[in-house]
């Protein structure tokens, strides 16, 4: 009797999703009458089908008012303490946009790092911390001078602050020889000084002099590239670093990092990492994210909808005439959404036809749309 | 390092000829309406995919539990 109700369940496999299968296979009992297990089967796929959206339905148009909607409640508040101490996180419509629109650089990028278990003591955590803030020359420095008669630029080291970063005055010197190529670098007077002397000794050479100290500011001696600050907190017992800035890559390679969850709110950064169906899946944690922070409530089917569309070419594209709309066939279609002059002579240049088969090119000319009822058409089988 | 654990990645599998075939003949598609994913993805790295292979995507959705996406391989 098992074996039979088993061959029928699954020879519905083609219709349901896996999921229910696997559902009907373990809660139907296997008492029931072979008639019986075959109702119920047809009852699902009953309710499968009900639930299904039908064809023609405008899917998009939904998604859009659904999101729109409550889109007009949220705060334009960008700078907001959103329960994290002393971060900046953009959060509401701003945050929305920067999302749909995939910006390439985003107003407040951030990593949530989370380290393995045996690194994650607050001892552990706090010099972990600390390796992977990005430190430049500038915060090590208490004093630079230009001397433009002997074309020469003194640094005076802050041992201590050096100190508290693992790093002292030489190999801070060693350092700076290998990044400096026009100058040479010497020890100074004082133990804690450095000489760079330029080494070709030309009288033009004043702007070059001056534009030295911008870039020595900007030299990395410690850390990560590009992470800025760094924030270790507490999360259900457990230290997370958060940190602005951000760099997925050479944070996920590290030994102590938990490279299953560590993540960030760069959509690029995650694409390029993790790839195309991760970028998906983060547009659709970043938004709900953003969604529940201000108490809304917007069916996740509309979010996903979204994430799908902009992921479907296998790069991340946003809803912008750069992006989701310059895939579009339809020159009026295209023309309708920003800059339709530009649409209109471009197209017209190089000679696209418009073969009217979308809908807002249709409402257009005023012709019913293919959506809905007027989706389908007649075809006549000729003889 | 290995990026196939991460929770933000889905179960990226490689499909067989017969398959591939048998997939395009139920969906009623060619492969060519099919969604994409770049040949350079890192997810997809260690299947070792040429172009026009399709790959199957295990996804937690949501809404409907597990379900199927299908990405054919563009250069």
């Amino acid at each position: 009797m098992k074996k039979e109700i088993e061959t029928l369940i699954s020879s519905f496999k083609d219709r349901l999703s896996p999921t229910i299968i696997e559902k009907a296979m373990n809660e139907i009992p296997t008492t029931v009458s072979k008639k019986d297990a075959e109702e119920i089967m047809n009852l699902i796929l009953k309710a499968t089908v009900k639930a299904k959206v039908a064809p023609g339905e405008c899917v998009g148009l939904v998604s859009a008012e659904s999101i729109g909607e409550p889109g007009t409640q949220m705060t334009l508040n960008t700078f907001h303490f959103a329960g994290v101490a002393e971060m900046n996180v953009t959060v509401g419509l701003p945050r929305l946009i920067e999302i749909f629109d995939a910006r390439k650089t985003i107003k407040t990028p951030m990593m949530e790092i989370y380290l393995k278990e045996g690194h994650s003591s607050l001892e552990q955590v706090k010099t972990f911390a600390k390796k992977i803030k990005e430190t430049l020359l500038a915060e090590v420095l208490s004093d630079v001078s230009v001397d433009i008669l002997d074309q020469k630029v003194s640094l005076q080291i802050n041992e201590e602050a050096a100190k508290s970063y693992g790093h002292d005055t030489a190999q801070i010197l060693k350092l700076l020889k290998t990044k400096l190529k026009t100058f040479s670098t010497s020890q100074g007077e004082s133990s804690n000084e450095i000489e760079l002397t330029m080494k070709s000794a030309k009288t033009d050479n004043l702007k070059e002099l001056h534009g030295v100290k911008g870039k020595l500011m900007k030299i990395k001696i410690h850390g990560m590239k590009g992470i800025k600050q760094v924030l270790p907190v507490e999360r259900s017992g457990q230290y997370v670093i958060l940190t602005s800035g951000c760099n997925l890559k050479e944070v996920l390679e590290l030994d102590e990092v938990d490279s299953l969850r560590t993540s960030t709110n760069d959509l690029y950064e995650i694409e390029k990492v993790l790839g195309i169906e991760a970028t998906r899946n983060a547009i659709i944690e970043e938004t709900v994210k953003v969604i529940e922070a201000q108490g809304l409530n917007i069916d996740i089917r509309h979010i996903m909808l979204v994430a799908d569309i902009m992921c479907v070419t296998g790069v991340l594209k946003g809803i912008t005439r750069f992006g989701v709309v310059k895939e579009k066939s339809s020159v009026l279609a295209r023309a309708s959404f920003e800059t339709p002059v530009k649409h209109m002579f471009t197209s017209a240049m190089a000679g696209e036809v418009d073969k009217l088969q979308s809908v807002v090119e249709n409402v257009m000319i005023n012709q019913p749309v293919p959506v809905g009822t007027g989706l389908p058409s007649l075809i006549t089988k000729m003889k | 390092m290995s990026i196939k654990k991460h929770n933000l990645v889905p179960k990226h599998t490689l499909l067989t000829d017969k398959q591939k075939e048998k997939l395009l003949a139920d969906l009623h598609v060619t492969i060519k309406e099919l969604p994409k994913i770049r040949l350079s993805d890192s997810a997809i790295q260690p299947l070792e995919a040429k172009s026009n292979d399709i790959i199957k995507i295990s996804r937690e959705s949501r809404s409907a539990g597990n379900s199927v996406y299908y990405r054919i391989v563009i250069e």
